[in-house]
């Protein structure tokens, strides 16, 4: 029984390990990017799961908002298809296609507790481990 | 007698049952003719049908990876774009 537990362990380590590394990591990389601070309530809103970052590279609700979060939202919404567009014209692209590959770096850049939404359209909870990116994101 | 009636009965037998028999049969070969056609036209479709099954997912496989080939290009930009962007990200 205590041997089965301690070999469960062992084998847990090495994974929780990975994710504390990768989670570090991600850190470490998004540490330098908050050149601009959020607002505190969009912050908030992120923290408390009110809001969640979708595969199309735009911020979702994860549960009904109520009308203040969904017109913060939908305001950074639009700045972000401004600048999404912007980009994708310097680039070539379609704004869709800069969208989703946002969208993969948004969600790879989640921390533990934030809102994500999967492939699949179900909501999560980001944990240690990597996220559930769509197949057409890069491994990040 | 005998070979009146032999000469009769083989123009009785030949002529009727010669026809019946021969149309019959010729009406049975042509359905089987135009059977094994349809039959052969209808694997030679299916066969058509299978070669271009995989047609369809090659040229959508096709479309994913310039999808994801576009996206992998994009994505040391959109980091950028995250970082520079870190109030509405």
């Amino acid at each position: 029984m205590f041997k089965d537990l301690r070999n469960q362990a062992l084998k847990h380590r090495p994974m929780a390990l990975v994710g504390a590394g990768a989670a570090l990591a991600l850190l470490a990389l998004s540490a330098p990017a908050s050149a601009q601070q959020r607002d505190p309530a969009y912050a908030a809103a992120r923290a408390a799961g009110q809001v969640g970052e979708m595969p199309n590279g735009y911020l979702g609700f994860p549960t009904p908002p109520s009308a203040d979060v969904r017109r913060m939202a939908e305001d950074i919404n639009i700045k972000r298809k401004a600048v999404y567009a912007q980009r994708a014209q310097a680039n070539g692209s379609t704004i869709e296609e800069y969208a989703i590959t946002a969208g993969c770096q948004a969600i790879a850049r989640t921390v533990p507790g934030e809102k994500y939404q999967a492939p699949d359209g179900s909501w999560r909870t980001r944990g240690a481990e990597k996220p559930v990116l769509g197949s057409l994101c890069p491994d990040l | 007698m005998m070979p009146r009636e032999l000469t009769n009965r083989a123009l009785a037998a030949t002529s009727l049952p010669m026809q019946i028999t021969q149309t019959g049969k010729r009406g049975l070969a042509g359905r089987r003719v135009t059977l094994g056609l349809l039959v052969g036209g209808a694997l030679a479709l299916s066969a058509c049908v299978s070669v271009n099954a995989p047609d369809k997912p090659i040229v959508i496989e096709l479309n994913i990876n310039i999808k994801q080939e576009v996206i992998y290009k994009l994505a040391a930009d959109a980091g950028n774009t995250i970082e520079e962007n870190g109030d509405i990200f």
